[in-house]
């Protein structure tokens, strides 16, 4: 694919850099403060994959929406969440997105269009389907992005995703984390295509495969197929290929792969590639991306101050939120 | 005899199974690599015989458990993981509307014997998608037999008839009880799906339990010791058929019946228990049938939210004492 960087603005370029650096700050410091047990239930990395939730919603606006997965802190991040209310649902917290019955797997911030993370592998996809029927529906030039990995293409919900999105032609713009492994399950022994961009061929609509660890890339492409769906052209596929550079969740044993080949990844990492891009082209100096480091880090920190100096909710809240008039209906 | 866990009873009783006949295949996600995320596979990696058995699959929950039944029709015993409890919900319709009726539909023509097992249950801020207990709903459908074990012991024995079992068996193994550690012989044996065990017995009223509220019941009965209340508890272990023998006798015996069960409240299978006793032992009774149950919501993340929703020794505690 060939990237034309220059078309991109520098204000642009710089907020890619800053988003991805936000994602992995924000990530090790979960990582750090979930092994020390400040943290309850699971938490799935995003480590390694930064580039293509930055890359994808670079393109996009405050009112599109994006469906979200397991593995959502990063995309969530880059469409503008509150780092403070994110960090809080992490923690159990009343001031969390979700008053602290979401946590980590079910973040959402309908407010930005985040229309949830998601427990389920491929939850998302169908939500996004609808969110699609109702931009045509309601005749605006919205979006909607569904992030899901790799195992999630091997579920009905896809195929049917897919399907449906084609044939009523929606604004959906399906986006492949490629990460290489399901769990423990290597995608080469449970995918028998080499790349699943081929799969949207059968429902008529464009895939195409790219370096999902070249911002730049990611975010040209996602720019083409999401565009083309803003303007009535109907779904797109876009499969871009990286490496889960953590275990499945924090605390992962990992006995199903060798650490060498983790080492041998981790010298294709996103942030890294994107640093010397920044630097060759005198975008950014060294001082600069220190300095937005410094500044992300201290944003973090902050967040994590928040959610350790907020309260849990009290355990009668539990009955709350379930319908609209709140009344519990506990019998 | 041996002390062993519960995960490695239930791996036990599968290894044995697999090594007595070769029809068994038993796959599903995350367990050939690593022994199952919760190490329910871990013994049977060692073994070399069977390894072509035992395998991955892709993340496609109505195939993995459709496909259960196109093997049993065709001659296999297949023992389906289904990973999470809740993920039998994304593959329902192979279960509810293939699985549970191919038998009856043909009017007799096939036996299934499918087991599909895996863990389910409350456990550490898994939240409302990785936390659920749901085996009232298989009860409520006719067509595969349930089973909800509480011990190693029993573990083992029931996943044993399980797999012998000549229909569809659906097993499920509380997340929270994988680690608990519980005598189990090395001889062979084999618990009959049905059979009810008293767990501890009483005078003054009968706890109906399963699973980990086996425990809780047994925790609170612990704490209650100075409060002269004689508590027996039954641990039914299978949910379809359930052994209304063993329940009404003990019930008669107590005249009265407290049941509780992880799963909501609200038509939760203690509805169906309760109903019963009221039917079958009506004037007999010295209290009201009483039932203890997570409350109406989904399960929360946070830690005193969930704590708040489910069930435990306290909460059975404070029930008993209000009885008497
Ligand atoms: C329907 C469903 N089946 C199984 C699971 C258990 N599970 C959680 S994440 C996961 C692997 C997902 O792999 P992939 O879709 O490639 O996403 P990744 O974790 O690599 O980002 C599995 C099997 C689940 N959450 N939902």
């Amino acid at each position: 694919m060939r990237i034309r960087w220059e078309e991109i603005s520098k204000e642009k370029l710089v907020w890619m850099y800053e988003t991805m650096v936000k994602i992995r700050e924000f990530e090790t410091v979960v990582e750090q403060n979930f092994l020390r047990a400040e943290i309850p239930g699971f938490v799935h990395s995003y480590v390694g994959e930064e580039a293509i939730a930055t890359g994808v919603v670079a393109n996009l606006r405050k009112d599109d929406y994006i469906t979200s997965t397991h593995r959502g802190h990063g995309h969530l991040i880059a469409k503008g969440a509150d780092l403070k209310k994110m960090m809080a649902e992490i923690y159990g917290k009343r001031t969390g997105y979700c008053k602290g019955k979401g946590g980590s797997m079910h973040i959402a911030d309908i407010s930005i269009g985040v229309l949830g993370a998601n427990g389920e592998v491929a939850g998302g996809i169908p939500i996004a389907v609808g969110a699609g029927l109702a931009i045509k529906f309601k005749g605006t030039d919205q979006v909607v992005v569904s992030f899901f990995g790799d195992g999630a293409t091997n579920r009905g919900a896809f195929h049917e995703g897919l399907n449906f999105a084609a044939v009523y032609n929606l604004p959906v713009v399906f986006v492949v984390e490629f990460n290489e492994y399901a769990s423990t399950a290597p995608a080469r022994e449970m995918i028998p295509v080499k790349n699943v961009a081929v799969r949207a061929a059968s429902y008529g609509f464009p895939g195409v495969t790219i370096d999902g660890n070249n911002v730049l890339e990611v975010y040209e492409a996602a720019k083409i197929a999401i565009e083309r769906a803003r303007h009535g052209g109907g779904p797109f596929l876009i499969e871009a290929k990286t490496y889960r550079l953590k275990g499945h969740f924090i605390g992962d044993p990992e006995l199903y792969r060798d650490r060498e080949e983790v080492q041998r990844f981790w010298k294709k990492e996103p942030i890294g590639r994107y640093e010397k891009f920044l630097l060759k082209n005198e975008i950014l100096t060294s001082e600069e991306m220190e300095e937005i480091k410094r500044k992300v880090r201290e944003m973090v920190m902050g967040a994590v101050e928040f959610a350790r100096n907020s309260e849990f909710p009290k355990p009668e809240e539990a009955l709350e939120d379930l319908f609209v008039d709140d009344r519990g209906y506990d019998y | 005899m041996r002390i062993i866990t519960f995960a490695q009873a239930i791996c036990e009783g599968i290894l044995e199974e697999m090594l007595r006949d070769e029809r068994i295949i038993t796959y599903g996600e995350d367990i050939a690599k690593q022994g199952g995320i919760f190490g329910t596979y871990k013994c049977l990696l060692e073994h070399e015989e069977i390894r072509e058995r035992v395998f991955d699959t892709p993340i496609s929950e109505e195939v993995i458990y459709g496909s259960a039944l196109g093997a049993a029709i065709a001659g296999l015993v297949p023992i389906v993981e289904f990973h999470f409890a809740d993920f039998l919900f994304t593959g329902i319709t192979a279960i509810t509307n293939q699985i549970m009726k191919l038998r009856y539909m043909t009017g007799g023509q096939v036996s299934l014997p499918i087991v599909l097992r895996g863990p389910d249950g409350v456990a550490r801020s898994a939240a409302a998608q990785h936390s659920q207990s749901i085996e009232t709903i298989f009860m409520h459908v006719p067509g595969i037999k349930v089973v909800v074990p509480s011990t190693p012991y029993d573990a083992k024995g029931l996943i044993k008839a399980s797999i012998r079992d000549p229909d569809p068996v659906i097993f499920f193994e509380h997340k929270s009880l994988y680690k608990i550690k519980g005598p189990v012989p090395e001889e062979e044996y084999v618990i009959p799906l049905g059979k009810a065990d008293i767990k501890r017995e009483g005078e003054d009223i009968t706890i109906i339990a399963t699973a980990r509220m086996v425990h809780e019941a047994l925790k609170a009965v612990e704490i209650l010791k100075n409060d002269d209340i004689s508590v027996e508890v039954v641990d039914l272990r299978t949910l379809v058929p359930w052994d209304k023998e063993t329940v009404l006798k003990s019930v008669k015996k107590t005249g009265g019946a407290l049941i509780v069960h992880e799963t909501w409240k609200r038509a939760g299978w203690g509805a169906e228990i309760a109903a019963t006793i009221n039917e079958e032992l009506f004037g007999q009774l010295e209290i009201p049938v009483k039932r203890i149950g997570a409350r109406n919501v989904p399960h929360p993340f946070s830690p005193p939210l969930e704590r708040f929703v489910v069930p435990n020794a306290e909460d059975i505690v404070k029930e008993l004492k209000s009885l008497f």
